[in-house]
């Protein structure tokens, strides 16, 4: 363990294949125990930095220091693979039994057979497979595939895994409910991980951190809140969609609807989650009214929140309007309101939206 | 037609009657393709694995030279074979022309090609990330090499049934490095071959129906292996 707590850092990563730049010179730290999420549309990079982070590509240039030793120098390939473990977008099992993939790492190690038998049945338990240990890899399902896959990595107790668009060719409930599994054993392992995905949704599930990646380099780098709500430039945003994110924990429900605290407030919204659950809720500028003053029983009204304007961006016919209100929340709004509302950076209002034009997801 | 007739009946009275010329014959032909398809494996799917794996410059022309090295003809095999063995040829000292060892020479020139393309294509076939996939599992090398072999083992198969099949039923490179020599370098095509020139249409039939046999059985394991399915 370094003092600086990163269990890895890469610097200046560059890979170029065919005369042209594929990672333009990329840098970033991975810290022990935190999920990261690299994002970005497809020919961004994503998957070729995961393979340069686990020493699976060759790099032009830029070194990875694991634990602060060099891959490749102070700490030769083949080690630094024993310690990490790689899922693919496809399953690629062996042609053999459930269990005979599994056991594949720790074979290659030379564990004992007593040992294999034993790491081999916590990973079946772990991913619910325990009653395909001896079907034929050929006859799986996609979501059955993909649950061995990823108990063979484990099977390797690594130290960092890198997750390369796991999901993404599963149906949406299978891939869901494996996302809740994977979620569950990255917790209670402490394992670092590395998730490529295109998906946004996937990342604000999963991830301590996301980096955006556009066109060969990481274009921002920070909290989902942060990467979501305050996108860098027009590039990310463009990605990143326009919604603005809120996580909360649900307090409780109401007829058809639940109640969430989201830093000093309270939001209502339909949507599935029961008490006590972690919830992700997308709120779209244009479902965010704005008003000067509100009468009585309207500031008494849910989804209504005193807030101020943090800035106000000109954005083609629009302004979008950065207001802090308990929360960070955006609104669009006309030039001409802008207008008539006396509107300003500094000034003080109320927004307001409903609770059926928000959109939720369950975190954990 | 009673030519036909009495010589397939005949020729059924030969093998089932275990017939001790056709048998011998039979049991040489299996001996020497056997042993030739064995030598050519182990040259063959080394070759085709590392040439799958390898980045080298001049890569495309090596392929592309054991591509035709599939379809090369026996005959000009057997050419080269005989001058390679001749009595004052570079080889001549070693004086195994026309013997059992000499056929083993050419067919061993035969299959290789033919099982190192089909090995090349076996191991070239296998998904990409496989290779990766398997690195990352903590692999060496050589760990490797054993893992991806043992997914493509069943292609591999084929490249052994086609290897044996190819020289099995090859006659040209047989007869001309061989002699025909009865009871020594006589194969089951030589045989053949000879007894039809001679009219003697009811062992060519039984020689003839061994090779069928050997052909079917060969084609139905191609078959099988054709029909498999890889896991996702």
């Amino acid at each position: 363990m370094t003092g600086s707590g990163h269990i890895l850092s890469a610097s200046d990563l560059l890979v170029e294949r065919g005369g042209s730049v594929i990672l333009d010179r990329v840098s970033c730290d991975i810290r022990e125990g935190e999920v990261v999420s690299l994002i970005g549309p497809n020919g961004a990079g994503k998957t070729t930095l995961l393979m340069a982070l686990s020493g699976l590509t060759r790099l032009n240039g830029g070194k990875v220091l694991f634990r602060g030793r060099e891959v490749g120098k102070e700490i030769a390939g083949l080690p630094y693979r024993r310690k990490i473990a790689v899922v693919f977008q496809e399953p690629l099992l062996f042609n053999t039994t459930v269990f005979e993939n599994i056991a594949s790492g720790p074979k290659i190690r030379g564990s004992s057979s007593l040992e294999i038998r034993r790491t081999v049945s916590e990973q079946m338990e772990r991913f619910g497979i325990p009653h395909l240990a001896d079907r034929s890899a050929r006859t799986l399902s996609g979501g059955e595939a993909q649950r061995t896959s990823l108990a063979r990595a484990f099977a390797t107790r690594p130290e960092i895994l890198f997750l390369d668009e796991p999901f993404a060719s599963l149906d949406p409930p299978s891939r869901d409910s494996l996302i809740r599994d994977l979620e569950g054993v990255l917790n209670q392992t402490k394992t670092t991980a590395v998730l490529a995905t295109h998906d946004r949704t996937e990342a604000l599930m999963m991830s301590d951190r996301i980096a955006v990646m556009l066109a060969g380099k990481i274009a921002q780098n920070g909290t989902p809140e942060e990467v979501m709500n305050r996108p860098a430039d027009p590039d990310i945003a463009a990605f990143v969609g326009a919604e603005t994110i809120v996580t909360g924990k649900i307090l409780r429900r109401e007829n058809g609807t639940f109640i969430l605290s989201a830093g000093s407030s309270e939001i209502e919204a339909a949507g599935e989650g029961e008490p006590g659950e972690l919830v992700i809720l997308f709120v779209r500028p244009e479902n965010v009214t704005l008003t000067r003053r509100a009468t009585k029983e309207q500031s008494s009204a849910r989804n209504m929140f005193p807030a101020r304007i943090v800035r106000l961006i000109p954005a083609g016919f629009y302004f979008k309007a950065e207001l802090e209100c308990g929360f960070p929340l955006d609104a669009f709004i006309t030039g001409r309101s802008v207008e008539e509302m006396g509107l300003k950076e500094g000034t003080e209002v109320f927004a307001s939206f409903k609770a059926t034009a928000i959109h939720s997801i369950r975190k954990k | 037609m009673d030519l036909i007739f009495e010589g397939v009946v005949k020729a059924f009275e030969l093998l089932f009657g275990l017939d001790p010329e056709v048998m011998g014959i039979t049991a040489l032909s299996l001996r020497i393709s056997g042993t030739a398809t064995l030598i050519s494996l182990v040259i063959g799917i080394s070759t085709g694995t590392a040439v799958a794996l390898a980045e080298f410059p001049g890569r495309k022309i090596v392929i592309s030279l054991i591509n035709t090295g599939m379809a090369l003809p026996p005959v000009v095999v057997g050419l080269i074979v005989s001058i390679l063995l001749w009595r004052s040829g570079p080889l001549g000292f070693l004086d195994i022309l026309y013997t059992p060892t000499a056929i083993i020479a050419a067919q061993f020139i035969i299959a290789t090609p033919i099982v190192t393309g089909i090995s090349l294509a076996a191991v070239q076939q296998l998904p990409k990330k496989l290779r990766l996939q398997v690195l990352a599992l903590g692999a060496t090398r050589l760990q490797m090499v054993w893992i991806l072999l043992r997914e493509a083992r069943l292609p591999l198969l084929a490249a052994v049934m086609a290897g044996f099949g190819g020289v099995i039923s090859e006659v040209g490179a047989s007869i001309m490095v061989g002699g025909n020599i009865k009871g020594y370098s006589r194969v089951l095509t030589t045989a053949t071959v000879m007894e039809t020139g001679r009219g003697n249409f009811e062992i060519a039939i039984a020689l003839g129906v061994i090779l069928l046999i050997l052909a079917y059985l060969i084609n139905l394991v191609l078959t099988r292996i054709q029909q498999y399915e890889r896991p996702r």
